[in-house]
Parts: C-alpha cells; structure tokens; sequence
C-alpha cells in the first residue's frame, strides 16, 4: 500500500506543479532555440563555403569561362591557356567506369540479395561484408588500386592510367549502389510480386515486369548518390596516381587511347594540385576556387535531383 | 506418344505442370548470374586483405623497429615513426568530434522532436547536400576560410594549415552524418513513449532529454562510433589542411602542422613520380594503410552491433 501511495503522492504534486507554473516554459524555449541554432550554424557554414568559393572563382569564371574549360594545365596561374579540360575528360571517364561496372553490378547484387538469396548465414555474411566495405576508408580503396590495378595488372590497365582509377572508384562505390538498391527493392509491396506469380509469373519475369518499374526511382536515386560520390572522390586517385605537376597530352572526350596512357588527371585532384601550388603563386588559388565551382555544379546537381526524387515518390506513396 | 505433357485419359500430370525447360534454363542462368555479381563483394574484400596484408607484411619482416618510434615522419630517410601519425589522426579526430558532436546531435533533435514538417522538408535537404560536398572542397575551405578566420582569429595559431584547422573542417564534414543516424535512432523511438511522458505531464523538454535520447541512445552510440571511424579516415582535408608537406616531426600542439595517418600516406604517394623506390617506402604505405584498415573495421563492427541493437528492441 505505501508504494501506491507514493506514487499517488508524485502524481498529486506533479498536477499541482504543472498548473502552478508559469505559461511560457523558459528552459524548454532556450534549449528549443540552442538546438535550431546547432542546425543554423550547420547551414550558415554550408552558405559560408559557396559564397566563399564563389567569390574566389569569381575573376576566373567571369573573366574567360569558355578559356577555363578548354584550357589546360599550366606551371603559371597567369597562363591565358590555363584551365581544366584534361581534368573534365579524366572524370568523365571515371564516370563512365563506375556507370559501366558499378551499376550493373550493383543492381544484379541487390536483386539476388532480395529475391533470391536464401535467409541463411552465408547470405548474412555477404550483407554484413557490404557494411564493412560501404565504412571503408576511401584512401585503402586506393590501396587497393595501387597494388592490384597500377602494379599487378599493369599490363593490362596500362599502369597508372584513367582505367586504373575508374576501376578503383567503381568498386569503391560498389557498396552504395547494392545498399540503396535493397532499400529501393525492399520497398516493393508483397502484393505486387504475389499478383505477378497468381497470372503465372516466372521469377525473372516478375522482377522484370513488376519489382523493377516499382523501384526504379529508388534505385535511380542511389545510382546518383553514388555518382556524386564518384566523381568527387580524390584520395584514392592520389594513390593511383594522378599526374602531378604538368600533364602534356590533351585527349578528347572520345579519344579511346587515352583510357590506359600512362597519365591523367580528374576534377578533385586538379583542385589539390592547385591548391598545393598556390603556396608559390597565390593566382592558383582561384583557379582552383572556379575548378571547384565547375565540380560542385555537378556534384549538388546530382545530389539534388536525388534527394528531390525521393522525396516526391516517398510522398506519393506514403 | 509425341507429346508428354498431354496424358491421352485425360486431366494433369506431373510433367504438365512443369515449366517450360527452356524457361527453366534461362531463370536458372539468370538467378547464377546474379549470385555471381553478389560474390563480387566478398571478392573485393578479400582482395583488399591480401594486398594490404602482402605488403605490410614485408615492411614489418624488413623494417629496424627501432625506426618505427622516433622523433618524427621522414618515411624517404628510413624513419617510420608511427607514434607522430596517429598522435595527429587522435587530435584531428578529437577536435572533429568536439565539433561535430554537438552540432549534429542538436541538428538531428531538433529535425526529429521539434521542426515542424514544413521546416524539416526544408531544412533536411540542405543537411544532405552539406553530406554531399566532396572532401577536396572542405579542404579547400579549412585552408583559405576556416584557418585565417577561425584558427588565426579565434585560437591566434597560423593562418596557413594546421591540425586545428584540419579538424574543424573533417568536423563540418562529419555533421551530416552524425546527424543523420542520430535522428534515425530517434525516429525509431515508439510514439507511445513520448505519449506516456506528455500525458504523465512531462514538458517536452523533459520528455527529449529523459525519455527520447535514453531510449535512442545505442543509436546515438552507433553515429558517434561511425563519425569517428569517418574522422579517422577521412583525407584530403587533413592532407590539404593538415599544415604538414611531405615529412613531419612529432607534435601534439593542434596549431601546428603535422601528418594523420592518412596524410602521411598522401603525401607518400605524392611526394615522386612512383612510390616505388628508396628502401621500404611503398610497403610502409601499406602498413600505414593496414591499421587505418583494422581500426576503423573494428570501430565499424562495434557500431553495427549498436544499430542492431536498436532494431531488435522496437
């Protein structure tokens, strides 16, 4: 009896306390508003970052924008031929790997992870191998490059070559692309796939017709994310790599043979190169601000047209 | 009898039931197929094992141990001193943790408990994007923006790079994720418990700090434990930011320069035209490499077994 009486007691003074105290609670305000300041600071900092670097690209981007994206590397930031072709056709290279091999990959890993995979350990330890290479740093990826790609197969790749680096990137972001492909897939509604078998479905014909089409944004979705991911990545391409100082070729964007030469260079590490040189020619560092403003061009892009699918097909679905 | 899926006395046998053998074959060649891309994981995997291990494994047979632990990182003058790389990660890592802990955990409260559903489909996506920035472009900005204006005005260290100024920027750059599984961790939390709080009288205040984030807190372990293990192995900012070229001496003072682990792997790689060379210098990439590897898997697996937890209790 004492207990319930205790608990009776609490819960008087509690009614009491909370109809005496005042209307506006002062502590829950302050930390209400200590926590949205915690968010602003977050935002203002990502405000910061794009006006600062857009200021600093301003000169170059304003001044000769179509002799910046043609240009190519020079020892001197002055240099009216100075600009980030090489780099543009480095990355779209690698882009074309991690589409080429990351995606299809991918996709086939999260489909029998899904739909076929049986629920047993073995299955257990691939998802669980995924985690742990999805928390991989990006620098061991490169490693990786370095020892299998660069000094193993040499041969084949062509040494330190864009083919070296768009393999590395490839599996680097393997992992994202079968994570957030299960997810797209997970979500598909049992019905559908019981529906498709009830007219007499077979497995592949009913991930075809039904599973596939109902995940196609969330896939879409990943494939971005890991995209962006992709082609922002610089540490790995380091290891692999990347030219420093100048690079004398010019490859165009279809030029084949460019794809195992035995140099090449892509948007993140021009922007290192870049910044390293800035410490004996200030100039550099505004080139490497407008390298930057061409490489988040495409970056937020990506991530945005990915976050804004997702969104909408989550709230059309809800 | 020309056909056997037709039985001549009339209704179903086993084989009229069967599929197509055709139809068979090729479900059975695509169900392989897509095994075969699933085991391309374990592939790559025990890949990076063998290479890391292959290489380390020479550097830690040949190397005078002796060099391993002395006055600082001259890898090209056969010193390999660990203690200064990971002393720099500990530091760069600390004050990342320092400024992406709060940041993150109060983004990810107020997004869960707080925003109203018009200002969290507002404000989330900009916190995503934040996610999305590549590291190049935060070091870019720990060195030209956070080191004069932050560290130099803030902390009086040098406007050029530093530790301080290479771990606020790994820290911002941690934000997002930090905030992000914090907030999963709080959304999986049960409306009913915060029902119970509210309808006990508690204020909301008491109900966020009492019952949400007690409940939430594995989770929350799991984003501080994967925050770090990002920290630990993030690059190009402690690399451009870092204040530290190709070598460095031991330091513990965050306003000067030095070389995190993975720094002094970059700058390895770097510093000629091939790592291959002088004594022991590729192999000591490797085994650099072999302990970012172990550590951040470990911290890795800890934080899973805490997200795990998360989802058997609700």
């Amino acid at each position: 009896m004492a207990k319930a009486r205790l608990i009776g007691d609490r819960t008087n003074k509690m009614m009491v306390q909370a109809m005496e105290r005042r209307a506006t609670d002062v502590r829950g305000r302050v930390f209400q508003i200590t926590l949205l300041v915690t968010l602003l600071i977050s935002l203002f900092i990502l405000g910061v970052l794009i006006v600062d670097v857009v200021v600093d690209a301003w000169g170059v981007l304003t001044g000769r924008p179509s002799g910046f994206l043609t240009g190519t590397m020079r020892s001197l930031s002055g240099d009216p031929k100075l600009g980030v072709q090489q780099a543009l056709v480095g990355t779209f290279w690698i882009a074309v790997f991690v589409a080429v091999l990351a995606f299809p990959i991918g996709i086939g890993a999260a489909i029998w992870l899904e739909e076929y995979a049986l629920k047993n350990r073995f299955t257990r330890f691939i998802e669980l191998n995924i985690r742990n290479l999805a928390g991989v740093p990006s620098i061991v990826y490169g490693l990786l490059g370095l020892f299998l790609f660069v000094k193993s197969l040499g041969g084949l790749t062509g040494g330190k070559s864009i083919a070296s680096a768009g393999i590395t990137l490839a599996i680097l972001v393997l992992p994202i692309v079968i994570i957030t492909t299960q997810e797209a897939i997970r979500a598909v509604p049992q019905g559908l796939k019981e529906g498709a078998y009830g007219v007499g479905a077979t497995k592949w014909t009913m991930i075809r017709s039904q599973v596939l089409p109902y995940a196609a944004p969330g896939i879409f979705t990943g494939t971005l994310l890991s995209m962006s991911r992709g082609i922002g990545e610089a540490a790995p391409l380091l290891l692999v790599g990347a030219v420093s100082g100048r690079l004398g070729s010019n490859p165009g964007f279809f030029d084949f043979s460019a794809i195992n030469a035995e140099a090449f260079m892509a948007m993140p590490v021009i922007i290192v190169e870049w910044v390293q040189n800035s410490g004996r020619d200030p100039g550099f560092a505004e080139a490497a601000a407008a390298a930057i403003v061409v490489l988040l061009v495409f970056v937020i892009l990506m991530n945005a047209a990915a976050i804004f699918l997702r969104n909408h097909f989550e709230k059309k679905r809800g | 009898m020309s056909d056997t899926r037709v039985n001549p006395a009339g209704g179903l046998t086993v084989q009229s039931l069967k599929a197509n053998p055709r139809q068979a074959r090729k479900e059975r060649l695509i169900r392989d197929c897509l095994g075969g891309t699933a085991l391309v994981s374990v592939l790559i995997s025990g890949l990076i094992i063998w290479s890391l291990f292959s290489e380390a494994w020479t550097f830690m047979v040949e190397v005078d141990w002796g060099s391993v632990w002395d006055i600082g990182w001259f890898p090209r003058r056969g010193i390999y001193d660990i203690k200064t790389l990971i002393v720099a990660s500990l530091i760069v890592t600390g004050i990342a943790m320092i400024v992406a802990g709060p940041l993150g955990l109060g983004a990810a409260i107020y997004l869960s408990e707080y925003a109203r559903p018009g200002v969290r489909r507002t404000l989330k996506p900009i916190l995503e994007i934040l996610a999305g920035i590549p590291s190049v472009v935060l070091g870019f900005f720990a060195l030209e923006w956070i080191a004069p204006n932050v560290v130099k005005t803030l902390f009086g260290g040098p406007a050029a790079g530093s530790l301080l100024a290479a771990g606020i920027g790994v820290g911002v750059l941690v934000v997002p994720l930090v905030a992000s599984i914090s907030e999963d961790a709080m959304k999986a939390v049960p409306m009913s418990l915060r029902e119970a709080s509210s309808g006990l009288g508690a204020r909301k205040i008491t109900t966020t700090i009492r019952v949400v984030l007690p409940a939430a807190v594995s989770g929350l372990m799991a984003a501080f434990i994967v925050a770090v293990s990002r920290a630990l192995g993030e690059t190009m900012v402690v690399f451009m930011a870092g204040g530290a070229a190709q070598t460095a001496v031991y330091t513990h003072d965050p306003l000067e320069g030095s070389l995190p682990l993975t720094a002094g792997m970059t700058s390895l790689a770097r510093g000629t035209d091939s790592v291959v060379g002088e004594g022991l210098t590729f192999q000591s990439l490797f085994f650099v490499g072999l302990m970012l590897f172990v550590v951040t898997f470990a911290l890795n697996v800890v934080a899973d077994r805490f997200v795990h937890r998360v989802r058997e209790q609700y």
